[in-house]
């Protein structure tokens, strides 16, 4: 089973968080993102002009950028948290630039042997998978695909050709970490996604209480938070990871205990 | 060597590819958007009514067809110091007379009659020296449609006579403080309003680079340049040029005024890059210095460093100061179809003095670039042979920047 299917076979939805790699000591947060209960781990992977990113996650990688971050400490990141964490699904997600740079098969290499197990690239779609897909999909490493609410039921089975580990549902037409979508909205499309695939569904963008984590648990696979924790780490710099996993653990409760409430 | 195309002007493929360059890489929520405009295009595109709007526009409302004119006094003058027999003739392509003082408008033309076909309400726009957020704010006015403009906070402050009259044009002019507050930074601001308001909102790109299908739209509309300049040319002297030179930032001057001779296999090309202090510093020139990769919705040359981050670009003009350029100039690099060189700052503003001085013409900082190239290439060139350079903006609004390099106070 791989790492992906382990994290979503729990008997309640995954709590998937995202920071920035590079940003503080990303290591001891990696650290406390697991103590407090994370499931799944995205690393995001700084770019210069991070085009679907609001305004947390851009100052995250411009402070990773300050502290010198490149792919290699990335890759490094990576590779220290698998040896620290054998079971735990880690996720690289980012920009098709300093993805494809060096050629989208050294990427992919790159990925499985820093122990990545998926990757989402955001300016990637379904139409230019040829930049990515392919190596990706040959090295093993998952390809996890985003759906949002302009993707039509014509597009959906494209979205989903090759997507592997999770479908990210990007719940809000929008930049990461501002306006959060209707409960109502989020169970439709979840509904409408769960007749397409037997990927499991995470929701994201937006969420940032574990009110609203629960909520949208009841009925998805797994719950994305990104911006909300990416500003802890804005906000308390050093001290960050302590902030960090009392976060996450409120989170993890909310989202571990979600079914059995809505059951 | 590599096989040439049988035509080099049938670019992109359906996929919007430019050879390896071009594309549709933006995230999934403006993947359909993308692709209702491109319907939308190929329906006007087949759509007389729309054609004929268009023209009508240009013609009465742009001023065009703008004049082709023979700059007798620049000729004389790079004669002087030219071996015997040398110093080709340069006419320019004078889309500086255009309304809003440009060649931005024509893009801002046939792209607010797709919004308006697609039934969109609501204008967004990025900006770099700010005549395209001038044009796109003046179309905006003539549609009635709102109308937000990006532009970086380091291009408001240099350029603030435009930033001012696309207020009084009624748009809002929104500051950009991320990154090195240029250009760049004010596309990527463009792009998430548009990412958040897909519903009701119309992007104006103002040069022929972004996803596809926005450099082939942008390039046709642009192209008006290229097809009257050939049709005046071989009216006035019977011939085609020898030479097209035009300056190139995002390129949508030089790919309209190329593109039209593109299958002229006599007519040779130079697309002239910003090189701002020197290209072994800070510059401008993503073909001479950058490498291919992916941003902003297509692959194409980019200022990188071997990680992948955009370098800052430098120029002196706003309007070249971008770390990449549109997809189909790579690929005419790439199979050497039209040559590219670059001019530094210094350079510009020579040639900026210079045709002041011989031609009573105040140009642009952007296509000064391309007069400073004009001035090399003219004199290794025979007295018999035409040089077209399109003269893309006229410098009203850059007085200021070069008084202030020239080291004087207004």
């Amino acid at each position: 089973m791989t790492r992906f299917a382990a994290a979503f076979a729990k008997p309640h939805a995954a709590l998937v968080t995202f920071v920035t790699a590079g940003d503080g000591d990303t290591a001891a947060v990696l650290d406390a993102l697991v103590a407090g209960g994370a499931d799944v781990i995205e690393l995001g992977m700084p770019f210069t002009d991070p085009m679907a990113d609001g305004p947390a996650i851009q100052a995250a990688n411009l402070r990773s950028f300050a502290a010198g971050t490149t792919t290699a400490d990335i890759l490094a990141i990576a590779k220290g948290f698998r040896a620290r964490h054998a079971d735990i699904p880690l996720v690289l997600m980012g920009y098709a630039n300093p993805m494809t740079v060096r050629g989208a098969d050294w990427f992919a290499a790159a990925c499985k042997d820093s122990g990545v197990d998926g990757v989402i690239c955001v300016d990637i779609p379904f139409e230019e998978d040829d930049s990515l897909g392919p190596a990706l999909r040959a090295a093993g490493v998952d390809q996890i695909r985003l759906a949002t609410p302009t993707t039509d039921a014509a597009r959906l089975p494209a979205v989903l050709d090759g997507a592997g580990g999770f479908l990210y549902y990007v719940s809000v037409a929008g930049i990461t970490g501002l306006q959060q979508a209707a409960q109502a909205s989020i169970e439709e499309a979840v509904a409408r996604l769960r007749t397409q695939t037997d990927l499991p569904i995470a929701v994201g963008f937006g969420v940032r209480t574990p009110e609203q984590a629960a909520n949208i648990a009841r009925v998805a696979d797994g719950v994305v938070v990104g911006s909300a924790l990416v500003e802890l780490v804005a906000q308390h710099g050093a001290d960050a990871p302590r902030h960090i996993e009392s976060f996450t653990r409120s989170l993890a409760a909310a989202i571990h205990g979600a079914k059995e409430i809505a059951a | 060597m590599s096989t040439q195309p049988n035509s080099f002007r049938t670019q992109p493929d359906e996929r919007g590819h430019f050879g390896i360059f071009g594309g549709r890489f933006v995230a999934e929520t403006l993947m359909p958007l993308v692709l209702d405009l491109e319907r939308e295009y190929r329906a006007a595109q087949s759509d007389p009514a729309f054609a004929a709007e268009f023209d009508d526009l240009l013609t009465h409302y742009v001023g065009r067809p703008s004049p082709l004119y023979y700059a007798e006094r620049l000729t004389e003058e790079l004669r002087k110091d030219a071996p015997a027999g040398k110093g080709a003739q340069i006419w320019f392509k004078r889309d500086e007379l255009n309304h809003t003082g440009a060649h931005k408008i024509n893009n801002c033309i046939g792209q607010i009659l797709l919004a308006r076909r697609m039934g969109k309400t609501r204008i967004i726009a990025e900006t770099g020296a700010g005549q395209h957020g001038v044009a796109t704010a003046t179309v905006c006015a003539r549609f009635g449609l709102p109308c937000v403009i990006y532009m970086g906070a380091r291009d408001m402050e240099r350029q603030q006579p435009n930033v001012f009259r696309m207020k009084l044009l009624g748009a809002e002019v929104i500051g950009v403080e991320s990154g090195a507050r240029t250009l760049k930074d004010a596309m990527n601001e463009a792009l998430r309003d548009w990412v958040a308001n897909v519903h009701d909102t119309f992007y104006i790109i103002g040069t022929a680079a972004g996803p596809h299908p926005y450099p082939e739209l942008v390039r046709d509309f642009q192209s008006v340049i290229g097809k009257e300049a050939r049709a005046q040319l071989l009216e006035r002297t019977g011939r085609l040029p020898d030479l097209l030179v035009a300056a190139i930032g995002g390129g949508s001057n030089a790919i309209g005024l190329f593109h039209p001779f593109l299958d002229d296999p006599s007519v040779r090309m130079l697309g002239v890059e910003a090189a701002g202090h020197g290209l072994d510093n800070e510059h401008a020139a993503s073909l001479a210095g950058g490498a291919p990769g992916i941003l902003h919705g297509n692959r194409t040359y980019l200022l990188q460093d071997e990680d992948g981050q955009i370098d800052e670009a430098h120029s002196i003009s706003a309007g070249l100061d971008y770390p990449g350029i549109g997809p189909e100039h790579a690929w005419l690099r790439d199979i050497g179809r039209v040559e590219y060189t670059s001019a530094t700052d210094t350079e510009a503003l020579g040639a900026f003095q210079l045709l002041c001085r011989t031609e009573g013409i105040i140009p642009a900082l952007e296509p000064s670039h391309a007069i400073a190239a004009v001035t090399k290439v003219a004199r290794e060139m025979n007295r018999d042979a035409i040089i077209v350079v399109n003269l893309c903006g006229r410098g009203d609004k850059d007085i200021f920047t070069v008084a202030e390099a020239l080291g004087t106070r207004i």
